[in-house]
């Protein structure tokens, strides 16, 4: 496990949430949220189901845009702009923004083609400037030793612990900055969980992690801040080993001692 | 009576309903093949017709349906996969996407020689295309959208959700998604369905009865604006046309019988081309 410097004075503000508010139709799921995500660290984001913390992590690549009826209210900043604007280019946002699915979702392709899809959708033909970008994330999602020889298999073939971690090779094969994850693991068993944690630390040296998870020792062992949810507001949100042992809010010490959720 | 007693009635008499359903799809096929496989030999298929069918062959109207199928793919199949395409991952589900929905449920409902009457009035007379295989084969094509867009409708919604969010959250466009993601997958499925349906219109008689079938035309199409003969309607003409109807029995079954080696060709070929898919596809 990499080491992780918890220095204060370099912190970066990558995400900045402001007085956010979100409605599926009528029905409003997100309450005046407001937090800064910061560069290269991990963020958990908690909470019992429904919580909203799924729906939030969406917004950040406005991924709920595709939902029928979905309406945000307030800021969100990336890199100190706001992604929904009316000029803001979506496809340049979820470039940067790469999200990893709760259920890992390998295309029915070839594990190569897997993670050239989105170099390929993004203008890359050479196959030399392809073969060195799947090696690459695929070296960066751990699963590189794994498949070399797979290249060409059906990434359906894979284990469930191997796609997830080729879905993730798939979103770092953009060069993302922010990585989402919408319960990575949760369908994992422990092994492949393990994997997935070891993979989130070393991710975190260059990428800006926001995890959602159902998981607390998991917030626990990768994140370094944490944000507890609860009926679509944000309760809670500061260093995670602060929040797991001096709570400010009862609410979250309810949570993560396990009296509800 | 023992509940046990009834739950063998019952058993019994549903399975013999079934078997019934099947004898008779058996024999109807195997009175067509016992009777008209005889009369099919080399001058049968590629001669043409003389003393109004009575004797010599069908080519003509193997080419006529032949062309006509041709036709229809032609039309039909864009039109209807862009139809499924925008119902499917465009449109959002509102009233007027229900009325859409509801009008192409009752297109497919609207009896075939009703076509026929709507292809001679747009396509024949106020187009001006004429009694052409065009105007067939787009009035045929009306016929079978509804199957095309539905049966294409629902293999580009068995497509998981997942794939299409994977895909736009590495940045992919709405269209490239669809394009890469999407399409690959349930194109099979939307060539089975559009196959299957135009197999069925290869079989019909009203439609191109008013629009293009030739009662008698012992020779090949000129272009696609020249009328052609056609299995059904030539089977029809045969059956009921001629002066000496009952004693060409022979040439009926044998235009039957080829109609039919057509029509169950296309199943074939499409359930051929699912399972051809089916390997390459799986998820």
């Amino acid at each position: 496990m990499v080491e992780k410097k918890q220095s204060n004075d370099n912190l970066e503000i990558k995400i900045k949430v402001v007085d956010l508010n979100f409605y599926y139709g009528n029905v409003q799921s997100l309450f005046n949220i407001s937090m800064d995500i910061y560069a290269r660290r991990v963020t958990a984001f908690i909470g019992p189901s429904g919580c909203g913390k799924s729906t939030f992590l969406r917004v950040l690549d406005r991924m709920n845009d595709i939902i029928d009826g979905t309406r945000v209210e307030g800021k969100v900043l990336v890199d100190n702009e706001d992604i929904y604007q009316e000029k803001t280019n979506v496809v340049k946002l979820r470039k940067k923004v790469g999200m990893v699915f709760q259920k890992s979702n390998p295309f029915p392709k070839s594990v190569f083609e897997n993670v050239a899809y989105g170099p390929r959708i993004h203008g890359i033909r050479s196959k030399q400037a392809l073969d060195e970008i799947v090696n690459k994330s695929l070296v960066r999602a751990g699963l590189w030793e794994e498949v070399k020889d797979r290249l060409n298999d059906n990434a359906m073939d894979l284990s469930g612990g191997q796609q997830q971690r080729l879905c993730i090779a798939r979103a770092l094969a953009v060069e993302p900055e922010i990585l989402l994850m919408d319960e990575p693991a949760s369908a994992l068993d422990p092994k492949s969980t393990t994997r997935i944690e070891d993979l989130i630390r070393e991710l975190q040296i260059e990428y800006t992690i926001i995890i959602v998870t159902h998981n607390m020792q998991q917030a626990a062992r990768v994140s370094d801040y944490t944000a507890f949810f609860y009926e679509g507001r944000l309760i809670e949100f500061g260093n995670t080993k602060r929040i797991f042992t001096k709570p400010k809010e009862e609410r979250t010490e309810e949570y993560i001692t396990g009296r509800f959720g | 009576m023992t509940v046990k007693f009834l739950e063998k009635i019952m058993y019994h008499f549903l399975r013999a309903v079934t078997y019934f359903i099947v004898m008779v799809i058996g024999y109807i096929i195997f009175d067509i093949v016992w009777k008209g496989f005889p009369t099919v030999n080399w001058e049968f298929l590629t001669g043409f017709p003389r003393s109004s069918g009575a004797e010599g062959g069908i080519f003509p109207a193997i080419v006529g349906t032949f062309y006509l199928v041709i036709g229809t793919l032609l039309f039909s199949l864009p039109i209807g996969i862009a139809s499924a395409i925008y119902l499917s991952e465009y449109a959002r589900q509102n009233k007027f996407t229900q009325a859409i929905r509801l009008a192409i449920i009752t297109l497919a409902g609207v009896p075939s020689i009703v076509f026929g009457l709507f292809g001679l009035g747009l396509f024949v007379i106020f187009l001006k295309l004429g009694a052409s295989i065009i105007s067939g084969s787009l009035t045929l094509s009306c016929m079978v959208l509804p199957t095309i867009i539905v049966s294409s409708e629902e293999s580009l919604r068995a497509v998981p959700r997942s794939f299409r969010e994977a895909s736009l959250a590495l940045g992919a466009t709405k269209w490239q998604t669809i394009r890469k993601n999407v399409l690959p997958y349930s194109l099979s499925g939307m060539l089975t369905g559009s196959i299957l349906g135009i197999g069925r219109a290869a079989g019909e008689t009203a439609p191109i009865l008013l629009t293009v079938a030739a009662f008698f035309l012992p020779r090949l199409p000129r272009s696609i604006f020249d009328q052609v003969m056609a299995l059904p309607y030539h089977l029809y003409v045969l059956a009921t046309q001629h002066p000496e109807a009952n004693k060409i029995l022979h040439m009926q079954y044998g235009t039957a019988f080829v109609l039919l080696i057509l029509v169950l060709g296309l199943s074939v070929g499409a359930m051929i081309l699912r399972s051809h898919f089916r390997k390459k596809y799986r998820w």
